[in-house]
C-alpha cells in the first residue's frame, strides 16, 4: 500500500494526501473492492489512473481492453508493448548477517537473511531464468554430471528456506527448483532467502567497553577484515552506540573518520574503502552525565553497513537467461 | 421555486467568484489541495452554479471540490441533483467522481438516485471494458433497494461479459447484493451464475467469484453452496497457480473448508498447496499453512509424507519472523497455535525465537510463550540460558516473563528442574524486588510439582521475606512456610508476623495465612495454639469476607470435633500440578486452527466473539432460533410427555436443588451479622458438620489452597439416596423407578474422569442418566460414548452431547437416551452392559449392569384368557420361585407400585386371607414374562411376598425377580 502510494505521487505527508486525495479515492477504489483486495501491484494499478500528472491521454478502445485483460491475467504485473532502447537489467543481492558473538569472539549463533532485488528495463514479455548456488538444485543437477557434483560440492549452499515474488512460478520451482519468472518493469524484489550454515563473516568487529567510574566510559572497537586481500569492500559504516545520558564524544580513529551523532545515540565511523585482511581500530571516550537512574544501560549491539564483492551466505548468481545481462554485485551486512 | 433559488444562487455566486477563481489559477502547480481550501459560507450556491457551467473543465473543478467538503465531512447532500448530473459524461475521470458522490450520498437521497439509474444502465453496455465494471462496481455499492431491482438485470449481462475484468467486478458484486437483499439474488438466480463462475478461464474471475460464494455461504450455513467436489477443487488447485496473491488467499481459504474423502485426496491437495509456502505474500503463506494443518489431520502419522510436509512447514513459519514487528506478532500467535496443536513442527527451530535486542515488548512476550512450549529436554540447557540472560534485562514486565518462564520449564522438563532452581536460586540473590517475588511464586509451583526434592533453598527465600509487597507473591510465600512448617524452625514467628496486618491483606493472602498457620497447628500443636485461635477468630468474626469465614468455621470445626481427622484432611496428598499452563482449551484450539491467518488467531477467540459486524448477526441469528424453538417446546412437552428425552432431567436438577439448599443451609447462619455470639453461629455449624465431616472426607480435601466451601455442590452424590426416596413416591407418575446413581467409573481408572449414572425409564423411553465429573486438572472435551453388543441390543439413540468442555472440578449431568436396535449378544451376567466413553485424554471402558425392568414395556398388560392359557402354555420347569422379605406395602400398594415399572396385574384373588396377584410383563424384545406374587402378612406392617415366574426364556426369571425386589424396596 505505502508502495503503491509513493510510486504515485512520492513520499506520503499530509501535504501529499490532500493534494492528492482524488487520485487515493481512485486507488483505493481498484485496490480494493467490498473489502477484497484486488489488485496491489504497482505498475498494473498506473495503467487505470486517470489523474492528471500520471497518465491522461486518451485511451484507444485496444488499450482499454488491453489493460484489463492484462489486470486479469496471468502477468497481471506487466504489461505488453515496453520498448527500452537499451535492455538493461540489474541485479542486486542484499545480505544481513544476523550475528551474537560471545565476548570471546565465538560466534554463539548466525543467520543470513537476503534479499535479491532486481531492476529491470527489457523490451517485450521476457522469460527469464535465474539460478544460484542452491544446494539441492546443484545435487539434482549433479546426478548427470559426476565430476561437476564434486566442484560445485564446496561452493553450494543449502539456503533453508526462501520467498519469491508473485512473479515467479512457484509450482515450478517447488518441482525443478529453478525460477522462472517474467520480471514486471521497474525495480521489484525478486526473491528473499535465510540461511544460516556455512556463513562467511566478511569482518570480525571486536569490541571493548570500560567503564571509568560513573561518568566516563571508554570504549574501543576493533574491526578486521576477513576475505581475500585482492578484494575490496566499500562504504563502510560502523555504528557504536551509546548510552542516552551521554554527554561529550571524543573519538580517535586510524581510517576513516567517525563522528558523534546526537541525535541517533550513535558514533558514526565510515570507511571508504578497505582491503581483505586489514585491520582498524576506533577508540572513543564517551562523558556521561551523572543520572539517578539505576537502570544500566542495556548495551544494544553494535551495527555495521558494508558493500563487498562477495556474499556472506556464499550465495552467488549462477546464470541468468534472458538478452544481455549486465550483473552488478553489492552486497550489505548488518552485524 | 428551485430553479429560481439556483438561478440567484448563480448570480450571487458569479458575483463572488472572483477570489476562489484567481486563486486556481495561480495554483499553477496543479495539486489537488486548494480543494480543501474553500471555507466561505456560499460555497454551497458556488459550487452549483460550477456545477451547471458548461465547461467541462469547470465542472470537473467543481466537482472535486465537492468530493473535498465531502472528505472533510461537510454535508454536501444538498447538491446531489447537480452532481448526478455531471454523471453523463464521456470523462472517465469526471465519471469516477461523480460515483464515489453517488455512494456516499445515494442513501440520504433514495428518490434521487433513482435518476441515476438510467446512466448506470447505460455505462453497463459501453464499449469500454473499465466504465462497464466501474458501473457495476458503484451499482453494488449503492445500498438503495429501490435501485437494487434495476441493478439485476445489468448485472446478469456482466456476469456473462466477454472481458474478465468485468465479469470479476460482477462476482463481487452479487456478494455486495446478497447483502442487501439475499432473497433478491436467490430469486434472480445470481447464485447458479456465480457457480458457473467458478469454472471460468481466467483465474481472477475464479478467485473473486469464490470470495463471493464463500461470503455468501457464510451467512447461509446449512446451504450447500460452495459444493465442493474433487473436480471443482481440481479446478481451484489449477487457478490457484495463476491468480494475484490475494486470488490466491480467497481460493486456500476457501480449499480449507473443503473436506477431502480420503488421505490421498488430502495428500494430492497438500502437494498442490506447500509451492505456496514459499510466496512473498505472508497472508498467502499463512492461509496456506492453514490449508496444510488442517488437512494434516487427516494423514495419517505413519506416512512419509506427513513427515516431509511437517519439514516444509518450519521454514516458511520461521522466514514470517524476518518481516517487521507487526508481522513477526501476528505470525507469532499463529506460531503459537500451531505449537500447541502440533509442537513437533517447529522443534528444531528454538533458536529463531530467541529474543532479540531490538524486538518491541509485545513481540519479546509471545516469542518467550512460544520458547516455553517448545522447551523440551533436548534445548532445555540453551533455553535456560537465554531466560537467565532476560532476567536481567530492564524492562520489568518482560523479566517477570521470564522468571515465570524458568518455573514453566522446570515444571515442564523434569531433568532440568534442578538447574531451574538453581537459576532462580541466583535470580534471587540479585535482590532485584520484583524478580526475587517472581521467583518465589514460581518456586512455589516448583514444591508442587516435585515435593521433598528442594526444600534446601527454602532458607534462602525467608531470607526475601520482607522484601515481598505483592499479595501474589506473600501468598506464595506462606504457603511455602506452611508447608514446610516442620523444617521451618521459626515458622510461628514467621506467620506471626503476617497476622499483624491480617486485614489489610488481600483475600488470597488471607486465606493462605488461614491455611498455614492450621497447617503449622497441625504439625507442631504444642506451641501454635495461641496463634491458631487468633487467626480463626480473626478469620470468622472480624471478617466480612465470606469465603474466608467459611474456611474458617470448616478449619474451626474439623479442630474441634476430630484433630485426627483435620489432619488427615489438612495435611492430605496433594494432586500433582499439571505440566503445561495456559493451554487453549482443545477444541477452541481446533477452531482456531481452522481460523489460521485471521484475525481470530491473532486475538486466540473465535470469531464470533469478536465480530459484531454483519457475519457476526448473522451468526447470531441462528442460535436464538433453535435455542427458542427448544424453550418453548419444552415446557409443553415435559407434561405433555411428548418428548420423554426431556423428563429424566427433571431428577437431576432436583439433586442440583438439593445441593442449592444445602448451600443455603450452610449460607444464612454463617452471613448472620459477624458480631454475632459466636456460639449461636457454632450452633448453627453443628448443625452440618456430621455431613461436613464426612463430605470432606469423601472428596479427599484437593490441595488447601484451592478449596473453598463453594464446592461443596460436587460431593452430594451420596446424600441423594435420600432424595430418591422421595422421588420414589412419585415415581409411580413420572415413570419407573430410578436408582440412585453410583459411580461406574472412577476418575482413578480414567485419567480424573469419573462417570456415575443410573438407568430410567420414562414413557415408552430408555435413558442413561449419566453424571460427568472431571478430576483432572485439565479440560475434558470431545466425549463420545458406545456400547458393547449385549443381550438386548441396548444402543445409545443420539450421540454423547457434551456441549462445553468440562473444565476441572467441574461435572456435567447428561441424560443419553437409549434404543433397543442395536446387534445383540448373550452376556453374561445377563444384564452386563460394556461401555465405552471416550474424551480428548484417552478411551475408557467399564461395564455396569441395568436393572431389567427399564425394558419392561406399556403394552405388558395380557388378556386374562390368554394368561391363562400362556400360564399352562409354558412348562412348569420354567417355573422359578422367589421369596421378598419383608415388604412394607399392601397388596394394593404393591400393585400400583409396580404398575409404576408396567409390571401390569391382570387379576387379584383372596385366598385362605392371602391375596393373590397375578401379573404380566413384557420385554423390549418380545418376551412375556408371567407372575403369581403370593403376599404374605408377615409381622407387624411388614409382608412377605412369595413370587412365582414363568417365563418361556427362564434364564430372565432371576432378573426379574431382582427388578422386584428393588422396585418394591426402594
Amino acid at each position: 500500500m505505502d508502495n503503491t502510494l509513493t510510486a504515485d505521487f512520492g513520499n506520503i505527508s499530509e501535504e501529499n494526501i490532500k493534494n492528492n486525495f482524488v487520485l487515493i479515492y481512485e486507488l483505493l477504489d481498484e485496490i480494493l473492492d467490498f473489502d477484497y483486495p484486488q489488485n496491489s501491484e504497482t505498475g498494473a494499478l498506473k495503467t487505470f489512473i486517470t489523474q492528471q500528472g500520471i497518465k491522461s491521454q486518451h485511451q484507444t478502445k485496444e488499450e482499454q481492453s488491453q489493460i484489463t485483460s492484462q489486470v486479469t491475467g496471468q502477468t497481471g504485473w506487466r504489461c505488453e508493448g515496453i520498448k527500452y532502447r537499451r535492455n538493461e537489467l540489474f541485479l542486486d543481492v542484499l545480505e544481513s548477517v544476523n550475528l551474537l558473538m560471545s565476548p570471546q569472539g565465538q560466534v554463539l549463533s548466525a543467520h543470513v537473511s537476503g534479499r535479491v532485488v532486481m531492476k529491470s528495463y527489457l523490451s517485450g514479455m521476457p522469460e527469464c531464468k535465474f539460478g544460484m548456488n542452491d544446494k539441492i538444485v546443484i545435487e539434482k543437477q549433479g546426478k548427470g554430471t559426476a565430476d561437476e557434483t564434486g566442484k560445485s560440492g564446496k561452493q553450494s549452499i543449502a539456503i533453508d528456506d526462501c520467498t519469491f515474488h508473485q512473479c515467479v512460478r512457484l509450482s515450478k520451482f517447488d518441482s525443478e527448483r529453478s525460477i522462472s519468472f517474467i520480471p514486471p518493469d521497474g525495480e521489484f524484489e525478486l526473491m528473499r532467502y535465510r540461511t544460516t550454515k556455512d556463513i562467511i563473516l566478511p569482518f570480525h568487529v571486536i569490541p571493548l567497553v570500560r567503564e571509568v567510574g560513573r561518568t566516563k566510559l571508554e570504549v574501543k572497537v576493533v574491526i578486521k577484515s576477513n576475505f581475500k586481500p585482492s578484494l575490496l569492500a566499500q562504504k563502510i559504516e560502523v555504528r557504536i552506540p551509546t548510552p542516552l545520558n551521554t554527554s561529550g564524544v571524543q573519538v580517535i580513529c586510524m581510517k576513516g573518520n567517525a563522528k558523534y551523532k546526537a541525535s541517533e545515540n550513535a558514533i558514526v565511523w565510515k570507511i571508504k574503502r578497505m582491503a581483505g585482511m586489514k585491520e582498524s581500530q576506533i577508540s572513543a571516550e564517551i562523558e556521561l552525565l551523572p543520572t539517578n537512574d539505576k537502570k544500566k544501560w542495556a548495551r544494544p549491539p553494535i551495527s555495521m553497513n558494508v558493500e563487498v564483492p562477495f556474499a556472506s551466505s556464499g550465495l552467488k548468481v549462477r546464470y541468468l537467461k534472458i538478452f544481455e545481462p549486465k550483473l552488478n554485485y553489492s552486497d550489505h551486512d548488518v552485524i | 421555486m428551485l430553479n429560481l433559488i439556483s438561478a440567484v444562487a448563480a448570480a450571487g455566486g458569479a458575483a463572488a467568484v472572483g477570489p476562489p477563481e484567481t486563486h486556481c489559477k495561480t495554483g499553477t502547480k496543479m495539486t489537488d489541495s486548494k480543494y480543501f481550501t474553500t471555507t466561505k459560507k456560499g460555497e454551497i450556491f458556488e459550487l452549483k452554479a460550477e456545477l451547471n457551467s458548461d465547461k467541462k473543465e469547470k465542472k470537473k473543478e467543481a466537482v472535486k471540490k465537492v468530493i473535498a467538503s465531502m472528505t472533510v465531512g461537510k454535508d454536501v447532500s444538498a447538491l446531489f441533483p447537480d452532481v448526478v448530473n455531471c454523471m453523463q459524461t464521456d470523462n472517465l475521470e469526471l465519471k469516477k467522481l461523480v460515483y464515489l458522490y453517488l455512494m456516499n450520498y445515494a442513501k440520504s437521497q433514495p428518490d434521487m438516485a433513482i435518476m441515476a439509474v438510467n446512466t448506470f444502465v447505460k455505462d453497463c453496455e459501453d464499449p469500454n471494458p473499465l466504465i462497464r465494471a466501474l458501473a457495476v462496481r458503484t451499482m453494488g455499492c449503492i445500498r438503495v433497494d429501490k435501485i437494487t431491482e434495476y441493478l439485476c438485470e445489468p448485472l446478469r449481462k456482466c456476469l456473462k461479459d466477454e472481458d474478465p475484468y468485468v465479469r470479476k467486478t460482477a462476482a463481487v458484486c452479487v456478494a455486495k447484493l446478497h447483502d442487501i437483499n439475499a432473497q433478491l439474488v436467490e430469486d434472480q438466480g445470481f447464485l447458479d451464475t456465480l457457480k458457473d463462475l467458478i469454472s471460468d478461464s481466467n483465474p481472477m474471475v475464479v478467485a473473486n467469484a469464490v470470495a463471493a460464494l464463500s461470503e455468501i455461504a457464510e451467512s447461509h450455513p446449512s446451504s450447500n453452496l460452495l459444493d465442493l467436489n474433487p473436480q471443482s477443487i481440481n479446478k481451484l488447485l489449477t487457478a490457484l497457480n495463476e491468480c494475484t496473491e490475494w486470488g490466491q488467499i480467497f481460493i486456500l481459504d476457501c480449499l480449507a473448508n473443503y473436506m477431502p474423502k480420503d488421505d490421498r485426496e488430502a495428500q494430492s491437495i497438500c502437494e498442490r498447496v506447500t509451492p505456496r509456502l514459499s510466496h512473498a505474500n505472508s497472508a498467502v503463506v499463512l492461509s496456506a499453512v492453514k490449508v496444510l494443518m488442517k488437512f494434516m489431520e487427516m494423514l495419517s502419522k505413519d506416512l512419509d509424507y506427513y513427515g516431509t510436509l511437517l519439514k516444509k512447514l518450519a521454514p516458511p513459519l520461521v522466514t514470517l519472523l524476518s518481516a517487521e514487528p507487526e508481522l513477526q506478532y501476528v505470525a507469532l500467535r499463529n506460531i503459537n497455535l500451531i505449537v500447541q496443536k502440533r509442537p513437533e513442527i517447529l522443534k528444531h527451530e528454538m533458536k529463531v525465537f530467541f529474543v532479540k535486542y531490538n524486538d518491541p515488548i509485545y513481540v519479546k512476550l509471545e516469542k518467550l510463550d512460544i520458547m516455553i512450549r517448545l522447551a523440551s529436554q533436548a534445548n532445555i540447557a540453551q533455553v535456560l540460558a537465554e531466560l537467565k540472560e532476560y532476567a536481567t534485562e530492564v524492562d520489568v514486565d518482560f523479566v517477570r516473563k521470564a522468571v515465570r518462564a524458568i518455573g514453566r520449564c522446570a515444571i515442564k522438563v523434569e531433568q532440568s528442574a534442578e538447574r531451574c532452581v538453581s537459576t532462580l536460586l541466583d535470580l534471587i540473590q540479585t535482590k532485584v524486588n520484583y524478580v526475587v517475588q517472581e521467583a518465589i511464586v514460581v518456586i512455589k509451583d516448583i514444591f508442587r510439582k516435585y515435593p521433598n526434592k528442594y526444600e534446601s533453598v527454602i532458607a534462602t527465600l525467608c531470607e526475601n521475606l520482607d522484601s515481598l509487597d505483592e499479595p501474589e507473591a506473600r501468598a506464595a510465600m506462606i504457603w511455602i512456610v506452611g508447608e514446610y512448617a516442620e523444617r521451618i524452625d521459626n515458622a510461628d514467628e514467621l506467620l506471626e508476623s503476617f497476622l499483624e496486618g491480617f486485614h489489610d491483606e488481600s483475600t488470597q493472602v488471607q486465606l493462605q495465612l488461614l491455611t498455614a498457620i492450621v497447617k503449622l497447628f497441625l504439625k507442631k500443636p504444642t506451641e501454635t495454639q495461641e496463634l491458631v485461635q487468633q487467626v480463626l477468630s480473626l478469620a470468622t468474626q472480624d471478617s466480612d469476607n465470606p469465603d474466608l469465614r467459611d474456611r474458617g468455621y470448616i478449619y474451626w470445626r474439623l479442630l474441634s470435633t476430630d484433630p485426627v481427622a483435620a489432619k488427615e484432611v489438612v495435611l492430605a496428598e496433594k494432586p500433582l500440578i499439571s505440566e503445561e499452563t495456559d493451554l487453549i482449551e482443545p477444541t477452541l484450539l481446533d477452531e482456531l486452527i481452522c481460523y489460521i491467518g485471521t484475525l481470530a488467531s491473532v486475538y486466540h477467540k473465535p470469531p464470533s466473539a469478536f465480530v459484531e459486524g454483519s457475519r457476526g448477526v448473522v451468526h447470531k441469528s441462528l442460535p436464538p432460533r433453535t435455542g427458542s424453538s427448544e424453550s418453548a417446546e419444552s415446557p409443553d412437552a415435559a407434561p405433555a410427555g411428548v418428548q420423554p428425552s426431556e423428563q429424566p432431567a427433571v431428577i437431576p436438577t432436583q439433586g442440583d436443588l438439593l445441593g442449592d439448599l444445602l448451600n443455603l443451609d450452610l449460607g444464612p447462619p454463617v452471613s448472620g451479622p459477624p458480631i454475632a455470639a459466636s456460639s449461636v453461629q457454632m450452633g448453627a455449624v453443628d448443625l452440618l458438620g456430621g455431613g461436613l465431616d464426612s463430605l470432606m472426607g469423601g472428596t479427599g480435601f484437593a490441595a488447601p489452597s484451592t478449596v473453598v466451601p463453594a464446592n461443596l455442590g460436587a460431593p452430594l452424590g451420596s446424600g441423594l439416596g435420600d432424595l430418591f426416596d422421595l422421588t420414589g413416591g412419585v415415581g409411580t407418575l413420572s415413570g419407573s423407578y430410578v436408582a440412585p446413581k453410583s459411580v461406574w467409573l472412577p476418575a482413578m481408572k480414567a485419567k480424573g474422569l469419573e462417570i456415575s449414572g443410573t438407568f430410567s425409564r420414562q414413557v415408552g423411553s430408555i435413558s442413561m442418566d449419566l453424571l460427568l465429573t472431571n478430576k483432572a486438572l485439565q479440560v475434558m472435551s470431545d466425549f463420545a460414548i458406545q456400547f458393547n453388543r449385549n443381550s438386548f441390543g441396548l444402543a445409545p439413540a443420539a450421540p454423547l452431547q457434551v456441549h462445553t468442555p468440562l473444565a476441572p472440578n467441574q461435572s456435567v449431568e447428561i441424560s443419553l437416551p437409549l434404543n433397543t436396535v442395536g446387534s445383540v449378544m448373550k452376556m453374561d451376567p445377563l444384564n452386563n452392559l460394556q461401555v465405552a466413553v471416550k474424551n480428548n485424554i484417552d478411551v475408557f471402558y467399564f461395564s455396569t449392569l441395568y436393572p431389567l425392568h427399564i425394558l419392561f414395556v406399556e403394552d405388558g398388560k395380557m388378556e386374562r384368557q390368554m394368561f391363562l392359557a400362556t400360564w399352562k402354555d409354558i412348562p412348569n420347569e420354567n417355573e422359578a420361585q422367589f421369596q421378598i422379605k419383608e415388604c412394607p406395602l399392601s397388596a394394593d400398594a404393591v400393585s400400583n407400585k409396580l404398575q409404576g415399572s408396567n409390571i401390569f396385574t391382570i387379576a387379584k384373588r383372596n385366598v385362605e386371607g392371602q391375596d393373590m396377584l397375578y401379573q404380566s410383563l413384557k420385554l423390549t424384545n418380545g418376551i412375556w414374562v408371567l407372575a403369581e406374587l403370593r403376599i404374605q402378612p408377615g409381622n407387624s406392617s411388614f409382608t412377605d411376598l412369595e413370587l412365582s415366574l414363568k417365563c418361556r426364556a427362564p434364564e430372565v426369571s432371576q432378573h426379574i425377580y431382582q427388578a422386584y425386589e428393588t422396585i418394591l424396596k426402594n
